[in-house]
Protein backbone atom coordinates (compact mmCIF):
# COMPACT_ATOMS: atom_id res chain seq x y z
CA UNK A 1 0.00 0.00 0.00
CA UNK A 2 1.31 3.68 -1.00
CA UNK A 3 1.29 5.88 2.01
CA UNK A 4 -0.40 8.72 0.87
CA UNK A 5 -1.12 12.25 1.79
CA UNK A 6 -4.28 12.65 0.54
CA UNK A 7 -6.28 13.93 3.99
CA UNK A 8 -9.36 15.59 3.36
CA UNK A 9 -7.48 19.13 2.72
CA UNK A 10 -10.62 20.91 2.61
CA UNK A 11 -13.15 19.93 5.52
CA UNK A 12 -15.86 22.33 5.96
CA UNK A 13 -17.41 20.38 8.81
CA UNK A 14 -21.70 19.07 8.25
CA UNK A 15 -22.47 22.51 10.13
CA UNK A 16 -21.47 24.55 7.38
CA UNK A 17 -22.49 22.33 4.65
CA UNK A 18 -26.00 20.31 5.42
CA UNK A 19 -29.19 22.13 5.61
CA UNK A 20 -31.69 19.83 7.42
CA UNK A 21 -34.08 21.54 5.87
CA UNK A 22 -33.43 21.33 2.39
CA UNK A 23 -33.15 17.45 3.38
CA UNK A 24 -37.16 17.81 5.28
CA UNK A 25 -38.23 19.02 2.01
CA UNK A 26 -36.23 17.10 -0.50
CA UNK A 27 -35.92 13.85 1.40
CA UNK A 28 -38.44 12.13 -1.04
CA UNK A 29 -36.30 12.75 -3.75
CA UNK A 30 -33.02 11.87 -3.13
CA UNK A 31 -34.36 8.42 -2.02
CA UNK A 32 -36.27 8.61 -5.52
CA UNK A 33 -32.71 9.31 -7.05
CA UNK A 34 -31.38 6.06 -5.69
CA UNK A 35 -34.32 4.10 -6.86
CA UNK A 36 -34.07 5.01 -10.12
CA UNK A 37 -29.85 5.06 -10.28
CA UNK A 38 -30.67 1.69 -9.41
CA UNK A 39 -33.11 1.12 -11.68
CA UNK A 40 -30.39 2.42 -14.44
CA UNK A 41 -28.45 -0.66 -14.01
CA UNK A 42 -31.29 -2.91 -15.45
CA UNK A 43 -33.05 -0.37 -18.27
CA UNK A 44 -31.98 -2.89 -20.85
CA UNK A 45 -33.90 -5.58 -19.52
CA UNK A 46 -36.90 -2.80 -18.65
CA UNK A 47 -37.17 -1.78 -22.10
CA UNK A 48 -37.13 -5.33 -23.53
CA UNK A 49 -39.52 -6.45 -21.53
CA UNK A 50 -41.71 -3.08 -21.90
CA UNK A 51 -41.90 -3.84 -25.45
CA UNK A 52 -41.36 -7.41 -25.75
CA UNK A 53 -44.40 -8.52 -24.06
CA UNK A 54 -47.43 -6.07 -25.26
CA UNK A 55 -46.08 -7.22 -28.30
CA UNK A 56 -46.03 -11.31 -27.87
CA UNK A 57 -49.37 -10.47 -26.09
CA UNK A 58 -50.64 -8.81 -29.03
CA UNK A 59 -49.68 -10.67 -31.92
CA UNK A 60 -50.89 -14.19 -29.84
CA UNK A 61 -54.47 -12.96 -28.30
CA UNK A 62 -55.18 -9.98 -29.23
CA UNK A 63 -54.52 -11.10 -33.67
CA UNK A 64 -54.76 -14.33 -32.86
CA UNK A 65 -57.60 -15.20 -30.59
CA UNK A 66 -58.95 -11.90 -31.65
CA UNK A 67 -59.59 -13.23 -35.11
CA UNK A 68 -61.30 -15.86 -33.84
CA UNK A 69 -63.88 -13.86 -31.42
CA UNK A 70 -64.52 -11.26 -33.96
CA UNK A 71 -65.47 -14.11 -36.23
CA UNK A 72 -67.94 -15.75 -33.98
CA UNK A 73 -69.58 -12.15 -32.55
CA UNK A 74 -69.92 -10.85 -35.99
CA UNK A 75 -69.15 -6.91 -37.36
CA UNK A 76 -70.32 -5.08 -34.18
CA UNK A 77 -67.48 -6.82 -31.92
CA UNK A 78 -67.71 -6.91 -28.08
CA UNK A 79 -69.53 -3.94 -27.35
CA UNK A 80 -69.18 -2.29 -30.34
CA UNK A 81 -65.51 -2.40 -30.94
CA UNK A 82 -62.77 -5.33 -32.13
CA UNK A 83 -61.45 -7.75 -29.51
CA UNK A 84 -58.32 -5.80 -29.39
CA UNK A 85 -59.69 -2.83 -28.65
CA UNK A 86 -62.18 -4.30 -25.99
CA UNK A 87 -58.33 -5.88 -24.91
CA UNK A 88 -56.40 -2.80 -24.84
CA UNK A 89 -57.33 -1.27 -21.60
CA UNK A 90 -56.78 -4.28 -19.65
CA UNK A 91 -53.52 -4.85 -20.94
CA UNK A 92 -52.44 -1.21 -20.65
CA UNK A 93 -53.93 -1.14 -16.92
CA UNK A 94 -51.83 -4.74 -16.51
CA UNK A 95 -48.74 -3.60 -17.77
CA UNK A 96 -48.75 -0.24 -15.69
CA UNK A 97 -49.58 -2.64 -12.34
CA UNK A 98 -47.11 -4.99 -13.31
CA UNK A 99 -43.96 -2.01 -14.02
CA UNK A 100 -45.26 -0.33 -10.65
CA UNK A 101 -45.10 -3.26 -8.22
CA UNK A 102 -41.75 -4.29 -9.52
CA UNK A 103 -40.40 -1.13 -7.72
CA UNK A 104 -41.95 -1.62 -4.65
CA UNK A 105 -42.23 -5.42 -3.97
CA UNK A 106 -38.76 -6.80 -3.99
CA UNK A 107 -36.92 -3.64 -3.72
CA UNK A 108 -38.39 -2.86 -0.35
CA UNK A 109 -37.58 -6.37 0.58
CA UNK A 110 -34.17 -6.33 -0.48
CA UNK A 111 -34.09 -3.00 1.32
CA UNK A 112 -34.27 -4.50 4.70
CA UNK A 113 -33.12 -7.99 4.24
CA UNK A 114 -30.57 -8.36 1.72
CA UNK A 115 -28.60 -5.19 0.74
CA UNK A 116 -30.21 -3.25 3.78
CA UNK A 117 -30.03 0.11 1.60
CA UNK A 118 -33.01 1.58 3.89
CA UNK A 119 -31.11 1.40 6.84
CA UNK A 120 -28.33 3.47 5.25
CA UNK A 121 -30.93 6.39 3.71
CA UNK A 122 -32.39 6.27 7.26
CA UNK A 123 -28.78 6.27 8.94
CA UNK A 124 -28.28 9.55 6.59
CA UNK A 125 -31.00 11.16 7.82
CA UNK A 126 -34.44 10.37 5.44
CA UNK A 127 -37.71 9.28 7.31
CA UNK A 128 -39.34 6.40 6.75
CA UNK A 129 -41.64 9.20 4.96
CA UNK A 130 -38.98 10.15 2.46
CA UNK A 131 -37.94 6.64 2.15
CA UNK A 132 -41.52 5.09 1.36
CA UNK A 133 -41.93 8.43 -0.97
CA UNK A 134 -38.80 8.08 -2.95
CA UNK A 135 -39.93 4.18 -3.99
CA UNK A 136 -43.01 5.31 -4.80
CA UNK A 137 -41.56 8.35 -7.11
CA UNK A 138 -39.25 5.79 -8.55
CA UNK A 139 -42.37 3.02 -9.25
CA UNK A 140 -44.41 5.98 -10.44
CA UNK A 141 -41.85 6.91 -13.37
CA UNK A 142 -41.40 3.24 -13.94
CA UNK A 143 -45.27 2.99 -14.06
CA UNK A 144 -45.86 5.82 -16.83
CA UNK A 145 -42.52 4.85 -18.29
CA UNK A 146 -43.80 0.99 -18.84
CA UNK A 147 -47.11 2.47 -19.85
CA UNK A 148 -45.77 4.72 -22.52
CA UNK A 149 -43.96 1.83 -24.37
CA UNK A 150 -47.04 -0.38 -23.96
CA UNK A 151 -49.23 1.87 -25.40
CA UNK A 152 -46.79 2.69 -28.31
CA UNK A 153 -47.24 -0.62 -29.22
CA UNK A 154 -51.06 -0.70 -29.13
CA UNK A 155 -51.35 2.29 -31.17
CA UNK A 156 -49.00 1.09 -33.26
CA UNK A 157 -51.57 -2.75 -33.65
CA UNK A 158 -54.71 -0.60 -33.98
CA UNK A 159 -55.58 -1.40 -30.29
CA UNK A 160 -56.74 2.09 -29.38
CA UNK A 161 -56.58 5.77 -30.81
CA UNK A 162 -53.59 7.50 -29.95
CA UNK A 163 -55.87 10.40 -28.66
CA UNK A 164 -57.13 8.15 -25.99
CA UNK A 165 -53.97 7.15 -24.74
CA UNK A 166 -53.92 9.99 -22.10
CA UNK A 167 -57.25 8.83 -20.78
CA UNK A 168 -56.37 5.33 -20.71
CA UNK A 169 -53.23 6.44 -19.41
CA UNK A 170 -54.72 8.34 -16.46
CA UNK A 171 -56.78 5.28 -15.75
CA UNK A 172 -53.61 2.86 -15.60
CA UNK A 173 -51.56 4.95 -13.53
CA UNK A 174 -54.35 4.91 -10.85
CA UNK A 175 -54.21 0.98 -11.04
CA UNK A 176 -50.37 0.94 -11.04
CA UNK A 177 -49.81 3.46 -8.01
CA UNK A 178 -53.01 1.78 -5.84
CA UNK A 179 -51.46 -1.55 -6.46
CA UNK A 180 -47.51 -0.77 -6.14
CA UNK A 181 -48.58 0.69 -2.48
CA UNK A 182 -50.37 -2.18 -1.47
CA UNK A 183 -47.35 -4.66 -2.26
CA UNK A 184 -44.93 -2.13 -1.21
CA UNK A 185 -47.35 -2.45 2.61
CA UNK A 186 -46.62 -6.21 1.86
CA UNK A 187 -43.01 -5.84 1.20
CA UNK A 188 -42.31 -4.27 4.27
CA UNK A 189 -44.44 -6.96 6.28
CA UNK A 190 -42.41 -9.58 4.87
CA UNK A 191 -39.04 -10.66 7.02
CA UNK A 192 -37.65 -13.51 4.74
CA UNK A 193 -37.80 -14.58 1.31
CA UNK A 194 -40.35 -18.03 2.21
CA UNK A 195 -41.80 -17.46 -1.10
CA UNK A 196 -44.05 -14.79 -0.56
CA UNK A 197 -43.81 -12.55 -4.07
CA UNK A 198 -44.17 -16.25 -5.76
CA UNK A 199 -47.16 -16.97 -3.89
CA UNK A 200 -48.27 -13.35 -4.84
CA UNK A 201 -47.32 -13.61 -9.00
CA UNK A 202 -49.39 -17.00 -8.42
CA UNK A 203 -52.38 -16.75 -6.29
CA UNK A 204 -53.54 -13.08 -6.30
CA UNK A 205 -51.50 -11.12 -9.83
CA UNK A 206 -52.63 -14.58 -11.99
CA UNK A 207 -56.44 -14.60 -10.81
CA UNK A 208 -56.95 -10.95 -10.85
CA UNK A 209 -55.63 -10.97 -14.80
CA UNK A 210 -58.07 -13.88 -15.46
CA UNK A 211 -60.96 -12.13 -13.57
CA UNK A 212 -61.15 -8.52 -13.79
CA UNK A 213 -63.02 -8.62 -17.08
CA UNK A 214 -59.76 -8.73 -18.84
CA UNK A 215 -60.48 -11.44 -21.76
CA UNK A 216 -64.51 -10.93 -21.53
CA UNK A 217 -67.00 -8.47 -19.90
CA UNK A 218 -67.15 -9.16 -15.86
CA UNK A 219 -71.28 -9.79 -16.56
CA UNK A 220 -69.89 -13.12 -17.83
CA UNK A 221 -67.93 -14.45 -15.36
CA UNK A 222 -70.07 -16.53 -12.69
CA UNK A 223 -71.66 -14.05 -9.74
CA UNK A 224 -69.66 -16.15 -7.37
CA UNK A 225 -66.35 -15.18 -9.23
CA UNK A 226 -67.39 -11.71 -10.01
CA UNK A 227 -66.38 -10.49 -6.14
CA UNK A 228 -62.51 -11.13 -7.44
CA UNK A 229 -63.03 -8.14 -10.40
CA UNK A 230 -64.95 -5.84 -7.34
CA UNK A 231 -61.99 -6.08 -5.24
CA UNK A 232 -59.28 -5.87 -8.26
CA UNK A 233 -57.76 -2.55 -8.84
CA UNK A 234 -57.31 -3.89 -12.66
CA UNK A 235 -61.33 -4.24 -12.72
CA UNK A 236 -61.83 -0.66 -11.81
CA UNK A 237 -58.84 0.58 -13.92
CA UNK A 238 -59.89 -1.18 -16.87
CA UNK A 239 -63.89 -0.51 -16.36
CA UNK A 240 -62.75 3.35 -16.36
CA UNK A 241 -60.01 2.53 -19.67
CA UNK A 242 -63.04 1.22 -21.46
CA UNK A 243 -65.45 4.04 -20.60
CA UNK A 244 -62.75 6.95 -21.24
CA UNK A 245 -61.39 5.02 -24.50
CA UNK A 246 -64.36 3.88 -26.70
CA UNK A 247 -67.08 4.89 -24.12
CA UNK A 248 -68.26 1.62 -22.36
CA UNK A 249 -71.61 2.73 -20.68
CA UNK A 250 -70.10 3.47 -16.81
CA UNK A 251 -72.74 5.03 -14.57
CA UNK A 252 -71.13 8.04 -13.34
CA UNK A 253 -71.11 7.16 -9.85
CA UNK A 254 -69.68 3.70 -10.54
CA UNK A 255 -66.62 5.98 -12.16
CA UNK A 256 -66.46 7.98 -9.00
CA UNK A 257 -65.79 4.32 -7.42
CA UNK A 258 -63.78 3.28 -9.81
CA UNK A 259 -61.55 6.46 -9.17
CA UNK A 260 -62.39 6.51 -4.92
CA UNK A 261 -61.46 2.68 -5.09
CA UNK A 262 -57.65 3.08 -6.59
CA UNK A 263 -57.01 6.30 -4.66
CA UNK A 264 -57.88 5.17 -1.35
CA UNK A 265 -55.66 1.68 -2.08
CA UNK A 266 -52.93 3.57 -2.72
CA UNK A 267 -53.41 5.72 0.43
CA UNK A 268 -53.90 2.81 2.61
CA UNK A 269 -51.13 0.89 1.34
CA UNK A 270 -48.94 4.27 1.94
CA UNK A 271 -49.89 4.50 5.55
CA UNK A 272 -49.57 0.76 6.12
CA UNK A 273 -45.85 1.01 4.38
CA UNK A 274 -44.38 3.70 6.10
CA UNK A 275 -45.78 3.00 9.56
CA UNK A 276 -43.70 -0.69 8.84
CA UNK A 277 -41.14 1.08 7.78
CA UNK A 278 -41.01 2.99 10.68
CA UNK A 279 -41.22 0.23 13.23
CA UNK A 280 -38.74 -1.67 11.17
CA UNK A 281 -36.08 0.72 11.26
CA UNK A 282 -36.69 1.17 15.05
CA UNK A 283 -36.36 -2.34 15.60
CA UNK B 1 -20.78 16.02 21.71
CA UNK B 2 -22.68 13.16 23.73
CA UNK B 3 -23.64 12.99 27.10
CA UNK B 4 -25.36 9.59 28.71
CA UNK B 5 -27.10 9.83 31.93
CA UNK B 6 -28.35 6.24 32.76
CA UNK B 7 -28.77 5.63 29.25
CA UNK B 8 -31.18 2.28 29.30
CA UNK B 9 -32.65 0.02 26.75
CA UNK B 10 -34.62 -3.01 27.35
CA UNK B 11 -36.55 -5.50 25.03
CA UNK B 12 -38.80 -6.71 26.79
CA UNK B 13 -37.54 -8.66 29.96
CA UNK B 14 -33.92 -8.49 28.37
CA UNK B 15 -31.66 -5.22 29.58
CA UNK B 16 -29.17 -4.74 27.00
CA UNK B 17 -27.89 -1.49 28.12
CA UNK B 18 -28.57 -0.85 31.60
CA UNK B 19 -28.12 2.49 32.87
CA UNK B 20 -24.63 3.41 31.59
CA UNK B 21 -23.21 7.37 31.82
CA UNK B 22 -20.74 8.60 29.98
CA UNK B 23 -19.66 11.67 27.64
CA UNK B 24 -17.50 11.89 24.51
CA UNK B 25 -15.96 15.33 23.81
CA UNK B 26 -14.98 16.83 20.85
CA UNK B 27 -12.08 15.83 18.92
CA UNK B 28 -11.73 12.36 21.14
CA UNK B 29 -11.54 8.97 20.30
CA UNK B 30 -13.46 7.05 22.56
CA UNK B 31 -14.00 3.27 22.28
CA UNK B 32 -16.72 0.60 23.46
CA UNK B 33 -15.05 -1.90 24.46
CA UNK B 34 -16.43 -5.70 25.43
CA UNK B 35 -17.42 -8.96 23.83
CA UNK B 36 -20.46 -9.70 21.48
CA UNK B 37 -23.63 -9.13 23.09
CA UNK B 38 -21.92 -6.49 25.76
CA UNK B 39 -24.16 -3.81 24.53
CA UNK B 40 -21.91 -2.10 22.56
CA UNK B 41 -24.17 -1.92 19.14
CA UNK B 42 -27.33 -1.10 20.82
CA UNK B 43 -25.58 1.73 22.89
CA UNK B 44 -24.10 2.62 18.83
CA UNK B 45 -27.59 2.71 17.66
CA UNK B 46 -28.92 4.96 20.16
CA UNK B 47 -25.93 7.69 19.65
CA UNK B 48 -26.69 7.07 15.78
CA UNK B 49 -30.51 8.04 16.21
CA UNK B 50 -31.81 5.32 15.08
CA UNK B 51 -32.71 3.54 18.27
CA UNK B 52 -34.68 5.15 20.84
CA UNK B 53 -33.90 4.56 24.37
CA UNK B 54 -36.33 3.48 26.58
CA UNK B 55 -35.08 5.81 30.14
CA UNK B 56 -32.41 7.95 30.92
CA UNK B 57 -31.33 10.83 29.26
CA UNK B 58 -29.03 11.29 26.02
CA UNK B 59 -27.57 14.40 24.48
CA UNK B 60 -25.89 14.36 21.17
CA UNK B 61 -24.54 17.64 19.50
CA UNK B 62 -26.38 19.52 22.26
CA UNK B 63 -30.18 17.60 21.12
CA UNK B 64 -32.35 14.97 22.16
CA UNK B 65 -32.03 12.37 19.54
CA UNK B 66 -35.88 10.71 20.13
CA UNK B 67 -37.47 14.04 18.90
CA UNK B 68 -34.57 15.60 16.75
CA UNK B 69 -33.53 12.07 15.45
CA UNK B 70 -32.88 13.39 11.60
CA UNK B 71 -31.20 16.58 12.22
CA UNK B 72 -29.00 14.79 14.55
CA UNK B 73 -27.90 12.18 11.75
CA UNK B 74 -27.13 14.64 9.11
CA UNK B 75 -24.56 15.39 11.21
CA UNK B 76 -23.09 12.17 11.73
CA UNK B 77 -21.27 9.59 9.88
CA UNK B 78 -21.80 5.82 10.16
CA UNK B 79 -19.88 3.24 9.62
CA UNK B 80 -22.04 0.00 10.15
CA UNK B 81 -20.85 -3.99 11.49
CA UNK B 82 -22.71 -4.94 8.11
CA UNK B 83 -21.54 -3.39 4.96
CA UNK B 84 -25.09 -1.91 3.28
CA UNK B 85 -23.71 -0.62 0.51
CA UNK B 86 -25.27 -1.16 -3.09
CA UNK B 87 -23.45 -3.56 -4.87
CA UNK B 88 -24.94 -2.93 -8.62
CA UNK B 89 -23.61 0.34 -8.05
CA UNK B 90 -20.25 1.99 -8.80
CA UNK B 91 -17.59 2.48 -6.08
CA UNK B 92 -18.20 6.04 -6.70
CA UNK B 93 -21.81 5.75 -7.00
CA UNK B 94 -21.81 4.51 -4.04
CA UNK B 95 -20.29 7.33 -2.15
CA UNK B 96 -22.31 9.66 -4.80
CA UNK B 97 -25.67 8.59 -3.98
CA UNK B 98 -25.30 8.58 -0.26
CA UNK B 99 -24.12 12.00 -0.24
CA UNK B 100 -27.26 13.23 -1.92
CA UNK B 101 -29.15 11.80 1.13
CA UNK B 102 -27.60 14.77 2.91
CA UNK B 103 -28.90 17.05 0.22
CA UNK B 104 -25.31 17.62 -0.94
CA UNK B 105 -24.96 19.43 -4.35
CA UNK B 106 -23.69 16.84 -7.43
CA UNK B 107 -21.26 20.21 -8.09
CA UNK B 108 -19.84 19.42 -4.38
CA UNK B 109 -19.88 15.69 -4.52
CA UNK B 110 -18.36 15.07 -7.92
CA UNK B 111 -14.83 16.65 -6.13
CA UNK B 112 -15.42 15.03 -2.48
CA UNK B 113 -16.21 12.06 -4.26
CA UNK B 114 -12.63 11.61 -5.85
CA UNK B 115 -10.92 13.34 -2.58
CA UNK B 116 -12.51 10.31 -0.33
CA UNK B 117 -11.77 7.56 -3.03
CA UNK B 118 -8.17 9.26 -2.46
CA UNK B 119 -8.25 9.18 0.86
CA UNK B 120 -9.97 5.26 1.65
CA UNK B 121 -7.00 4.57 -1.77
CA UNK B 122 -9.31 3.00 -3.82
CA UNK B 123 -8.58 5.12 -6.74
CA UNK B 124 -7.75 1.97 -8.98
CA UNK B 125 -11.25 0.87 -8.15
CA UNK B 126 -13.53 3.95 -9.11
CA UNK B 127 -15.36 3.02 -11.26
CA UNK B 128 -15.21 -0.78 -10.35
CA UNK B 129 -18.26 -2.70 -9.43
CA UNK B 130 -18.69 -2.26 -5.47
CA UNK B 131 -19.77 -6.43 -5.81
CA UNK B 132 -16.05 -7.02 -6.78
CA UNK B 133 -14.30 -5.26 -3.56
CA UNK B 134 -12.45 -7.21 -1.03
CA UNK B 135 -13.92 -7.47 2.64
CA UNK B 136 -11.33 -4.60 3.48
CA UNK B 137 -11.89 -2.63 0.60
CA UNK B 138 -15.37 -2.79 1.26
CA UNK B 139 -14.78 -1.39 4.21
CA UNK B 140 -12.60 1.24 3.68
CA UNK B 141 -15.14 2.32 0.81
CA UNK B 142 -17.80 2.80 3.89
CA UNK B 143 -15.54 4.51 6.25
CA UNK B 144 -15.11 6.67 3.33
CA UNK B 145 -19.00 6.64 2.56
CA UNK B 146 -19.41 7.74 6.65
CA UNK B 147 -17.02 11.09 5.93
CA UNK B 148 -18.98 12.27 2.82
CA UNK B 149 -20.49 14.84 5.11
CA UNK B 150 -17.98 15.86 6.32
CA UNK B 151 -19.65 14.93 9.83
CA UNK B 152 -19.04 15.89 13.37
CA UNK B 153 -18.82 12.59 14.74
CA UNK B 154 -17.50 9.55 12.70
CA UNK B 155 -19.35 5.92 14.39
CA UNK B 156 -17.77 2.65 13.99
CA UNK B 157 -19.22 -0.32 14.69
CA UNK B 158 -16.55 -3.29 15.01
CA UNK B 159 -14.50 -1.57 11.93
CA UNK B 160 -12.09 -4.51 11.25
CA UNK B 161 -13.83 -7.62 12.23
CA UNK B 162 -13.84 -10.10 9.59
CA UNK B 163 -10.48 -8.12 8.08
CA UNK B 164 -7.30 -9.95 8.01
CA UNK B 165 -3.94 -8.15 9.44
CA UNK B 166 -2.81 -6.27 6.43
CA UNK B 167 -6.17 -5.03 5.89
CA UNK B 168 -6.83 -4.00 9.48
CA UNK B 169 -3.67 -1.69 9.76
CA UNK B 170 -4.68 0.11 6.67
CA UNK B 171 -8.08 0.89 8.45
CA UNK B 172 -6.39 1.51 11.04
CA UNK B 173 -3.59 4.59 9.32
CA UNK B 174 -6.56 5.83 7.94
CA UNK B 175 -8.73 5.83 10.99
CA UNK B 176 -5.61 7.25 12.79
CA UNK B 177 -5.29 10.48 10.17
CA UNK B 178 -8.77 11.32 10.67
CA UNK B 179 -7.84 11.23 14.50
CA UNK B 180 -5.39 14.01 14.21
CA UNK B 181 -7.45 15.95 12.08
CA UNK B 182 -9.73 16.42 14.75
CA UNK B 183 -12.49 14.15 13.86
CA UNK B 184 -14.43 12.91 16.92
CA UNK B 185 -14.66 9.22 16.33
CA UNK B 186 -16.55 6.34 18.63
CA UNK B 187 -15.47 3.13 18.11
CA UNK B 188 -17.04 0.03 19.36
CA UNK B 189 -14.47 -3.28 18.98
CA UNK B 190 -14.23 -6.64 20.97
CA UNK B 191 -10.46 -6.47 20.32
CA UNK B 192 -8.13 -5.01 22.87
CA UNK B 193 -5.24 -4.07 20.35
CA UNK B 194 -7.56 -1.97 18.28
CA UNK B 195 -8.96 0.04 21.35
CA UNK B 196 -5.54 0.95 22.69
CA UNK B 197 -4.41 1.49 19.25
CA UNK B 198 -7.27 3.92 18.29
CA UNK B 199 -8.97 4.81 21.33
CA UNK B 200 -7.83 8.32 23.99
CA UNK B 201 -10.28 6.99 26.37
CA UNK B 202 -12.48 4.12 26.66
CA UNK B 203 -15.37 2.27 28.97
CA UNK B 204 -15.11 -1.58 29.09
CA UNK B 205 -18.78 -2.84 28.87
CA UNK B 206 -20.38 -6.28 29.68
CA UNK B 207 -23.71 -7.81 29.98
CA UNK B 208 -24.92 -4.04 29.58
CA UNK B 209 -23.04 -2.08 32.22
CA UNK B 210 -19.70 -0.55 32.06
CA UNK B 211 -17.18 -2.36 33.87
CA UNK B 212 -14.46 0.53 34.01
CA UNK B 213 -13.46 3.77 31.82
CA UNK B 214 -10.35 5.57 31.15
CA UNK B 215 -7.23 5.39 28.84
CA UNK B 216 -5.90 2.49 27.68
CA UNK B 217 -2.47 2.90 29.67
CA UNK B 218 -4.83 4.18 33.27
CA UNK B 219 -6.84 1.00 32.82
CA UNK B 220 -3.67 -1.40 32.38
CA UNK B 221 -2.44 0.47 35.07
CA UNK B 222 -5.92 0.38 37.70
CA UNK B 223 -6.53 -2.93 36.80
CA UNK B 224 -3.47 -4.76 35.81
CA UNK B 225 0.44 -4.88 36.48
CA UNK B 226 2.92 -3.73 34.06
CA UNK B 227 4.28 -7.08 32.96
CA UNK B 228 2.10 -10.68 32.18
CA UNK B 229 4.29 -14.04 32.58
CA UNK B 230 2.34 -16.82 30.31
CA UNK B 231 3.16 -20.51 31.22
CA UNK B 232 2.10 -23.10 29.53
CA UNK B 233 2.28 -26.37 31.04
CA UNK B 234 0.10 -28.40 29.07
CA UNK B 235 -4.10 -28.53 29.37
CA UNK B 236 -4.00 -31.49 31.47
CA UNK B 237 -0.78 -29.84 34.36
CA UNK B 238 -2.07 -26.43 34.41
CA UNK B 239 -4.44 -26.58 37.37
CA UNK B 240 -2.15 -28.79 39.35
CA UNK B 241 1.36 -26.36 38.93
CA UNK B 242 -0.50 -22.99 39.36
CA UNK B 243 -1.42 -23.44 43.54
CA UNK B 244 2.52 -24.11 43.77
CA UNK B 245 3.31 -20.91 42.21
CA UNK B 246 0.21 -18.73 42.60
CA UNK B 247 2.14 -16.61 45.37
CA UNK B 248 4.97 -15.45 42.73
CA UNK B 249 3.26 -12.54 41.05
CA UNK B 250 0.19 -9.86 42.53
CA UNK B 251 -1.95 -12.37 41.03
CA UNK B 252 -2.53 -15.43 38.65
CA UNK B 253 -5.40 -16.54 36.11
CA UNK B 254 -5.47 -20.01 35.24
CA UNK B 255 -6.67 -20.65 31.88
CA UNK B 256 -7.87 -23.59 30.27
CA UNK B 257 -4.75 -23.35 28.21
CA UNK B 258 -2.37 -21.99 30.43
CA UNK B 259 -1.34 -19.69 33.57
CA UNK B 260 -0.97 -15.94 33.97
CA UNK B 261 0.90 -14.53 36.21
CA UNK B 262 0.68 -10.23 36.53
CA UNK B 263 3.72 -9.04 38.32
CA UNK B 264 5.75 -6.06 37.65
CA UNK B 265 8.98 -7.58 36.29
CA UNK B 266 8.21 -10.73 34.17
CA UNK B 267 11.54 -11.80 33.71
CA UNK B 268 11.82 -12.66 37.57
CA UNK B 269 8.67 -14.69 37.92
CA UNK B 270 9.48 -16.40 35.01
CA UNK B 271 13.40 -17.07 36.59
CA UNK B 272 11.30 -17.91 39.95
CA UNK B 273 9.13 -20.74 38.15
CA UNK B 274 12.30 -22.61 37.12
CA UNK B 275 13.77 -22.46 40.67
CA UNK B 276 10.92 -23.87 42.58
CA UNK B 277 11.48 -26.80 39.29
CA UNK B 278 8.81 -26.17 37.39
CA UNK B 279 9.48 -26.23 33.52
CA UNK B 280 6.77 -24.68 31.35
CA UNK B 281 6.31 -26.55 28.12
CA UNK B 282 6.00 -22.31 26.70
CA UNK B 283 6.91 -19.27 28.37
CA UNK B 284 6.03 -15.40 27.38
CA UNK B 285 6.43 -12.39 29.01
CA UNK B 286 4.62 -9.39 27.64
CA UNK B 287 3.23 -6.44 28.72
CA UNK B 288 -0.28 -6.25 29.65
CA UNK B 289 -3.15 -5.45 27.82
CA UNK B 290 -6.59 -4.56 27.95
CA UNK B 291 -7.18 -7.80 27.43
CA UNK B 292 -6.13 -8.44 30.71
CA UNK B 293 -8.00 -5.77 31.93
CA UNK B 294 -10.97 -7.34 30.71
CA UNK B 295 -10.53 -10.83 32.30
CA UNK B 296 -10.04 -8.85 35.61
CA UNK B 297 -13.39 -7.40 35.47
CA UNK B 298 -15.18 -10.05 34.39
CA UNK B 299 -13.04 -13.85 35.06
CA UNK B 300 -13.42 -13.91 31.09
CA UNK B 301 -11.90 -13.14 27.63
CA UNK B 302 -12.81 -11.06 25.45
CA UNK B 303 -12.72 -13.03 21.89
CA UNK B 304 -14.16 -16.51 23.57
Amino acid sequence: MQPTSSRPSSWIGSNQLIDPDRIRRFGYWYAAEYRLRNMGKWWTAIVAFGLGNPLLYLVSIGLGIGALVNQSVGPNGIEGVSYLEFLAPALLATACIQGAMDETSFPVFEGFVWTKYIYAMNTAGLTESHITGGIMIASFIRCVATGLMYGGILIAFGAIDAAHLPALMLASIFAGMGFAATMMAFAAYTKEDDGFFAVVGRFVIAPMFMFSGTFYPIENTPIYLQWIGWISPLWHSTNLGRNLSYGHPVEPWLMAVHFAFLASLYFVGFYFAARKFKSRLAE
Amino acid sequence: MIVAKSLTKTYGDFTAVDGINFTVTRGEAFGLLGPNGAGKSTTMRMIGATLERTSGDLEILGKDPNSKGPEIRAHLGVVPQQDNLDRELKVWENLYIYGRYFGLSRKFLKRKVDELIGFVQLEEKRDAKTESLSGGMKRRLTIARGLVNEPEILMLDEPTTGLDPQARHVLWDRLFRLKEQGVTLVITTHYMDEAEQLCDRLIVMDKGKIMAEGSPADLIRDYSSREVVEVRFGSAKNAEVAPKIEDLGDRVEVLPDRILIYAENGEEILHQIGVRGFEPVTSLVRRSSLEDVFLRLTGRTLVD
